[in-house]
């Protein structure tokens, strides 16, 4: 008898179990996704907010479509100013409030180091971290958290694998800044040099508050460098570059793709002293003409023109929004009719050479559950004295 | 500004209505409000003390912010490097605070008005900067800033830890306003508001000024100071970029809508910082900021003595039996 009883009651379990497991996914129903994010709309970082807008406006157009799997997505996105505290507080509201599903895009390094503990306690996918710190890529620490664009440290190592390529023995200086920001680019170097990163590197560190950076170039040039790495920010990679073109034996001058703009670092430093500088890019430019009859750039283009008119079609922002919540659909779609956080965050960390329309041919997505970095390839990039021109193949980072 | 006062025989049960009200506000609400709540009564604490100083003994501080911080830190490195459970490091940042704030004071004593709010506005701007600064990296975590372990509620009792912070936040609010209204009430309130209003003649009375001042000034940034390590234990989280120059702004922004020179107005100026960004970003995500400037605008303009003032004239009003 007892043995029947159980299994009576097993059985049932059983039956009921498919229908508890979906009603226990949050955020999720046969009519809607809910999708949380917190995004710095006021504040010094709100010039960024546009990529919020973006995205706002393509899930709006995949609703108009008919949404995903009969689902509508529902993208509930509030303002934290790019503050901690209130990152704290917006994506604890999104996560007990909301009851989001997932969290989507949340905004920059420091408010995303203040709740990514929070998250991964709670088991929320936080897919695609608009960051490029190397930190929000690390399945060990942060099992539900992934970036989306190539991280600092990636971006080092493709700089060294360029290096090592041209000059197998070369005097690599960095300059970088001495926050989690420039020592990414550190440990990409070392990732690829290895052992003989000790006798190849010689680094020198600045702050954010230094107002020259005389001496540390001074420092580095005697060391006899072939190559200087300046990763740093827009104001001191222009002093850099200022710099170490009147230095006697100039280096090859490689800047982070952070420091490229041609009015707020090349311009100051001076176009003359610019030409030749090194960096790299994975997005197609919006403002060159290369692209103009280029499919993806023309989709991105209408999509702009109908769904978001008042986005500006030079602001590169707006192209990366829309990449970022192209990828999002392209993970929820994946999903099937699972749309368990599991499920969520097991389709995010399987893709395989999935291609979004604005990233540079050739460069596609692809993660596993031991690479939560999407975007692994960088082409390189030489500035002519007007513009950057792309040379060479696509490079990609290390395997880690 | 004595006009404040309520009378106390009808305002008595309105009192007792809200103080129990306040007890037992986390049994009715969800953990994320009692989290928001315990939030406001945090950074009521900071206003209340950036009140003392610039409400009622007139000198302007831009940058209590730094004391904020201090605070925090100090409770963070506490129980991050040396083990100190979260509840004892608040006397130990009351005892820094008050000190740091006081030999600030010395310095503040020879500058006034729009001199003193230059200098301690430099406070505000250099504190990211210094919390970053390598030479101190070992103890604040650099840029990284410093996770904190959850505060458990004590004797195993079984609540959620955000209920347990909102009363143990409550506590210290409770036992820090007290404090505030005694001290404003008797002599030693008279003189520090005397030397905002008259220091001449509060001189010629026999107050001795230099030291009320400083004094003053200690006690300012300890509560504040208090508020930034409450922060630090419910928020489990600091870092340089929490505390940027805007948060000193939004201090004076909390003092001066609650109500310059008023105690209680300090919950009014909290709820105020925290919650109207909100709003305003949830009304339009294109003007956050031209939408929260606008409240601000008109809440200055119908309401100069501050949102505290309004809800006592509105108290009057509603009292005031006909004749």
């Amino acid at each position: 008898m007892i043995e029947r009883r159980e299994f009576l009651a097993a059985s049932a379990a059983a039956l009921l179990m498919p229908q508890l497991a979906r009603a226990q996914t949050p955020g999720v129903t046969d009519t809607e996704i809910k999708i949380g994010n917190s995004f710095a709309y006021s504040g010094p970082a709100s010039s960024f907010a546009t990529h919020a807008k973006t995205a706002a406006a393509y899930f709006k157009m995949i609703n108009d479509q008919g949404g995903i799997a009969g689902r509508k997505l529902n993208f509930i996105s509030y303002d934290d100013a790019a503050s901690p505290p209130r990152a704290i507080e917006q994506v604890r509201k999104l996560v007990e409030q909301d009851e989001v599903a997932v969290l989507f895009n949340t905004f920059g390094t420091a408010a995303n180091s203040a709740t990514v503990r929070y998250v991964n306690e709670k088991k929320i996918p936080q897919l695609f971290v608009y960051s490029g710190a190397d930190k929000f890529s690390d399945p060990k620490t942060y099992p539900w958290t992934l970036g989306w664009q190539p991280s600092y440290r990636t971006e080092g190592q493709i700089y060294a694998k360029y290096i090592r390529a041209e000059k197998p023995n070369a005097k690599i200086g960095i300059l970088f800044q001495n926050d989690d920001f420039g020592k990414d680019y550190v440990a990409g170097f070392r990732d690829v040099l290895g052992a003989s990163a000790d006798s190849m590197l010689k680094t020198a560190a600045h702050e954010l508050t230094d107002a020259s950076i005389d001496s540390q170039l001074l420092q580095l040039q005697s060391a006899g460098i072939d190559y200087l790495i300046s990763a740093t920010g827009p104001k001191h990679a222009a002093l850099a570059i200022r710099k170490n073109a009147e230095a006697a034996t100039r280096p090859l001058h490689i800047v982070t793709n952070v420091s490229t703009s041609v009015a707020s670092v090349l311009t100051p430093a001076g176009l003359d002293r610019s030409v030749g500088l090194i960096s790299s890019s994975y997005l197609k430019d919006p403002t060159d003409v290369v692209w103009a009859d280029d499919a993806g750039m023309k989709e991105w283009r209408a999509f702009m023109a109908k769904h978001y008119p008042e986005g500006d079609l030079k602001d590169i922002n707006n192209l990366i929004g829309y990449c970022f919540a192209f990828t999002l659909v392209k993970v929820l779609q994946a999903c099937g009719r699972d749309f368990s956080r599991e499920n969520i965050l097991k389709q995010a960390t399987n893709m395989n050479n999935v291609t979004v329309p604005g990233l540079l041919p050739g460069i596609t997505l692809n993660t596993s559950s031991s690479n939560y970095r999407p975007i692994r390839q960088l082409q390189l990039t030489r500035f002519d004295g007007k513009s950057w021109v792309r040379f060479g193949q696509i490079i990609k980072g290390a395997d880690l | 500004m004595q006009s404040q006062m309520i009378k106390t025989s009808s305002s008595r049960p309105l009192v007792a209505a809200v103080c129990m009200l306040a007890i037992l506000l986390p049994l009715f609400v969800s953990d994320f409000r009692s989290f928001q709540v315990t939030q406001i009564l945090v950074y009521a604490i900071a206003v209340l003390g950036l009140n003392l100083l610039t409400g009622y003994n007139g000198q302007i501080s831009l940058g209590h912010g730094a004391f904020f911080a201090l605070g925090a830190y100090v409770a963070a490195i506490l129980m991050d490097k040396a083990g100190v459970p979260y509840w004892a490091t608040i006397p130990v940042v009351a005892a820094v605070c008050f000190v740091v704030g006081f030999i600030f004071g010395l310095p503040a004593l020879r500058l006034a008005g729009h001199y003193l709010a230059l200098a301690t506005f430099s406070l505000a701007l250099a504190t990211p900067q210094l919390l970053k600064h390598p030479a101190l990296e070992k103890w604040t975590g650099g840029v990284q800033g410093i996770f904190l372990s959850k505060p458990q509620p004590p004797f195993g009792l079984a609540m959620s830890q955000d209920r347990w912070l909102y009363w143990f936040v409550l506590l210290h609010v409770v036992v820090l306003f007290v404090c505030a209204a005694n001290l404003l009430r008797g002599p030693v309130g008279r003189a520090i508001r005397a030397i905002r209003d008259q220091p001449l003649a509060a001189e010629t009375a026999g107050i001795d000024n230099s030291r009320f001042k400083t004094t003053v000034f200690g006690i300012s940034a300890m509560y504040t100071g208090i508020a930034g390590a409450l922060s630090a234990i419910v928020l489990q989280f600091v870092s340089p970029d929490s505390f940027t120059m805007f948060l000193s702004i939004y201090f004076l922004v909390g003092v001066v809508v609650g109500g310059v020179g008023s105690i209680w107005g300090a919950f009014l100026g909290a709820a105020f910082i925290l919650i109207v960004p909100n709003l305003s970003s949830e009304v339009s995500k294109s003007a956050t900021g031209m939408l929260y400037a606008m409240v601000l605008l008109l809440l200055i303009w119908r309401m100069p003595n501050g949102l505290w003032s309004g809800v006592l004239w509105m108290w009057r009003a509603a009292t005031r039996r006909p004749a």
